[in-house]
């Protein structure tokens, strides 16, 4: 199937039952992911001896991920050092008389985990002391648990690997409610263990008590409740395997406090007990060959790139896709980077703020392509009226995708990796057998839209900052090798319009659900899965009030990340919409201060507020500044950085689909739509 | 056009199962006309029969979020030509001195079993198609009805074969 990592070399060992591989600065052990495929051989545990170290060799537990299952981690696209560490071997190990805490600590280990983001708490106080003595797992103490489950997510969502949050029962589960659903929305792999009252306490209204499976049923893509000590290990495996395979997802484990202090047996590892659990992977050929003689066929196709592309780490095959069919792609909301901006067959983003070129091309094809991608209501506007002359391929993972929202011609259920390297091949033969595609004519439209209907702004005309200006200049300074990450609303949308991304994993953001105060936790998880990597946040002011306190955490845990509050005192998306719908009533967005002449929100000064979390804060309000400033945060890697950048509170996203209205109705200054057929 | 459709899905039996089905169908707007739950021959499995309103389309949606939920094994449709369908009703009716007789008369004529009775009431147990039961109770309502309960609908497949066939084939994996 795909590349495997060289197995890491085995280290002669004198095995003792606890034992566990020291944790090393650069070792990111993966964590082993099973086969997923029905009917593949039996993972080794599964009947040979229990094994030790995660990192474990032979066919069932891989020291990299195997690529059957999406959220693996490509080795060159993250920079992360792919070194593990050295594997205990194989040797056979009686099983351990332990509590069930501790059996929870060793199972992490055993799958991989190096961090965890958490807040203890009565009911999961026993899981924290076993948790101390842990010699791999880094567990840092954050200030709220939304906070934790949002770096969970960007650290997966940065690295490719499954991000673990840990709260008690009660309010600290349910503060953990927004990060799941974010999670789910987005398909993160994360697992968030929590614990939960004793046995004899559950449904009696006990203290800190809270139906949190109950809860998190509808926005989990599963979860577990444990009350026996001896199910704990299996079901972090299990876990595990169902957060990071299939479509990756977030997975719920709460565990009765009396579970974690009862003993047990420990072994490792332990089959699962999921018998109606079978993601497919593997792409079916006929629809594959299907598919690839329609894009041949096609007269003006469009690759349609979804977030899944990226989960899937299937950035290389695309471009040899996009190169070989000489189609135009357009990357959404969640796939930015997937395809490099500066590739010339790259119409952009599609979508409610997507490109004149690339929401044309969507609504003009006469094939939609859909790789990794749901055909999300931010994307197709009205159904009704969306793409009205196209056929469809959807190739996902899900196959409740396919055909949910726009009826597939080719439905392909597979991993994108193998779907699209399938892909590759079978339009290769068709070439071969002279059937290739001949689009000059969609080119010559397409760039003419290109040329004609370029993303821009307008300068503020009352001397203020541009926003997009900031965020373009970031982008440009911090080059496309740094990761960046957002909130939610208008500095979102210019974030992932004025940056030029060229990696997969360089852009993270609350797309599905749209999490405002997403960006400064989940900027720290990114940075701890990729200390090596420049971190920026382009945060709201709104949303950067919702979640700052983690500030601290960075400051104390020493993770340097950058954040760039883009200031403009406002909601500004729903200021945006006040202004365009509502006549200009400003409905409770303004955040300012209403007895000053200043720009931006200045209750809190965000400056004195970053110097009380321990981080540098500076501010920037006119154009000329912004590169200096910009420079300086670049230089200062020991300690988190806040820009407070004040800019104009009137800057609008454009384009604009309005919601509920069709892609052809779509507006690139307020009241001008594009000329679609001038130039035939 | 709408119409109703049979599902028979075989589910794990471990607790909250029946919660995670039913919050589907309600997160997604499917709609439930009758739903029953009960033990197959396998321990580990349980067996939900839900009778679903919906039309072609939205009911590949239906079978293929259940598909989604982990402790969901296997969703079998069960069409009307090719199965057994079957509903429990227990209905009180009014039936004094004057009117017992008639009562029973109807009950026979519909081979249900009488399993209660008072000096102003008879209690009827009656299984069958809906139709069937949907007749009963028409035909009773003159007499006045004091209390009906009604089961779900549960189905079988007809012929020799069982759908719980090759659902436990056990699959080794493991951390």
């Amino acid at each position: 199937m795909t590349e495997q990592s060289s197995p890491a070399p085995s280290k002669a060992h004198a095995p003792s039952p606890l034992d566990i591989p020291a944790r090393t600065a650069a070792a990111k052990p993966a964590p082993s992911r099973p086969p997923t495929a029905p009917g593949s051989a039996a993972a080794p545990g599964a009947t040979a001896p229990a094994t030790t170290g995660p990192a474990t060799t032979g066919p069932g537990v891989a020291a990299q991920p195997e690529t059957t299952g999406p959220g693996t981690t490509g080795p060159g696209s993250t920079g992360q050092p792919t070194a593990t560490p050295a594997a205990a071997p194989r040797a056979h190990h009686a099983p351990v008389r332990v509590t069930g805490a501790q059996a929870l600590v060793l199972a992490l280990e055993r799958v991989g985990v190096d961090v965890v983001f958490g807040i203890p708490g009565g009911a999961v106080l026993p899981a924290y002391d076993p948790l101390l003595d842990s010699q791999q797992i880094r567990h840092i103490l954050v200030r709220h648990e939304q906070g934790a489950g949002h770096a969970a997510t960007g650290y997966a969502q940065a690295t490719g690997r499954t991000g673990v949050c840990m709260a008690t029962s009660g309010p600290g589960a349910t503060n953990l409610v927004t990060p799941l659903a974010d999670a789910y929305m987005d398909s993160v792999p994360v697992v968030a263990i929590t614990g939960q009252v004793s046995t004899n306490l559950i449904g009696t209204d006990g203290f800190q008590e809270a139906d949190i499976s109950g809860i998190t049923y509808p926005i989990t893509k599963h979860n577990f409740l444990v009350t026996k000590p001896e199910d704990i290990a299996r079901t972090i495996g299990e876990a595990f395997h169902l957060a990071s395979t299939g479509r990756p997802g977030p997975v719920l484990v709460d565990i009765a406090k009396d579970a974690m202090q009862a003993t047990t047996e420990f072994t490792w590892p332990v089959p699962f007990d999921l018998p109606g659990y079978h993601p497919v992977t593997r792409p079916h050929s006929r629809q594959v060959r299907e598919a690839a003689r329609m894009i041949s066929e096609a007269k003006r196709p469009v690759l349609y790139v979804g977030g899944g592309v990226i989960k899937a780490d299937a950035a290389r095959e695309l471009k040899t896709l996009a190169e070989l069919t000489n189609a135009p792609v357009v990357t959404t909301l969640m796939a930015r980077g997937a395809f490099p901006d500066s590739h010339p067959l790259h119409l952009g983003m599609p979508g409610m703020h997507g490109t004149v070129a690339a929401v044309g091309a969507l609504q003009r094809a006469d094939l939609i392509v859909a790789l990794g991608a749901r055909f999300d209501d931010r994307v197709t506007g009205k159904l009704d009226s969306f793409a009205p002359d196209a056929l469809i391929v959807h190739a996902d993972i899900d196959p409740a995708e396919i055909s949910k929202n726009r009826r597939a011609d080719v439905p392909i259920v597979g991993d994108c990796k193998e779907v699209i390297a399938e892909l590759v091949v079978a339009v290769t033969n068709d070439h071969e057998h002279g059937l290739k595609g001949d689009h000059a004519e969609w080119w010559a439209t397409l760039d003419q839209w290109r040329t004609k209907y370029p993303l821009g702004y307008d300068e503020p005309d009352d001397g203020t900052l541009a926003p997009q200006y900031v965020i373009e200049r970031i982008g440009r300074l911090a080059g496309p090798e740094a990761v960046y990450l957002a909130g939610v609303g208008q500095h979102q949308m210019w974030a992932a319009q004025f940056i030029d991304y060229e990696n997969p994993r360089t852009w993270i953001n609350s797309g599905g659900a749209g999490t405002m105060g997403f960006a400064v936790p989940a900027a720290m998880g990114a940075k701890v899965g990729l200390p090596e990597t420049t971190v920026w946040a382009i945060d709201g002011d709104g949303c950067f009030q919702m979640t700052n306190q983690e500030l601290a955490t960075c400051a104390i845990e020493n993770i340097p990340v950058k954040i760039a509050i883009i200031n403009n005192g406002n909601l500004g998306m729903v200021r945006q919409w006040q202004t365009l719908f509502y006549n200009k009533r400003y409905s409770n967005t303004n955040l300012g201060d209403k007895k000053t002449e200043l720009e931006g929100t200045r209750i809190p000064d965000f400056v004195k507020l970053a110097e009380a979390y321990g981080c540098i804060g500076l501010r920037c309000e006119r154009k000329e500044d912004v590169d200096s400033i910009i420079e300086q945060a670049m230089a200062i890697n020991d300690q988190p950085v806040v820009i407070d950048f004040i800019v104009h509170k009137d800057a609008m996203v454009w384009p604009m689909v309005a919601a509920g209205t069709s892609n052809d109705d779509i507006q690139f200054a307020r009241d001008l739509a594009p000329e679609w057929e001038a130039t035939d | 056009m709408s119409e109703q459709h049979t599902l028979s899905v075989l589910v794990e039996n471990k607790p909250g199962v029946l919660v995670r089905i039913a919050g589907l169908f309600s997160r997604r707007g499917f709609n439930i006309e009758s739903l029953a739950v009960g033990p197959t021959e396998h321990e580990e499995i349980s067996r939900m029969t839900i009778v679903v309103n919906c039309e072609e389309h939205p009911l590949e949606q239906v079978t293929k979020q259940l598909n989604k939920l982990i402790n969901v094994i296997k969703i079998v449709e069960l069409e009307p030509s090719q199965a057994v369908q079957r509903e429990l009703m227990l209905i009180k009716v009014r039936a004094d001195a004057d009117s017992r007789s008639k009562v029973l008369e109807t009950v026979e004529l519909f081979r249900a079993h009488v399993v209660d009775v008072a000096l102003d009431a008879v209690t009827i147990e009656a299984t069958g198609s809906h139709d069937k039961l949907e007749a009963l109770v028409r035909v009773l309502e003159p007499f006045g009805l004091k209390e009906l309960v009604k089961s779900g609908t549960i189905a079988v497949g007809r012929g020799g074969r069982s759908i719980t066939d090759r659902s436990l084939r056990p699959l080794e994996r493991s951390a």
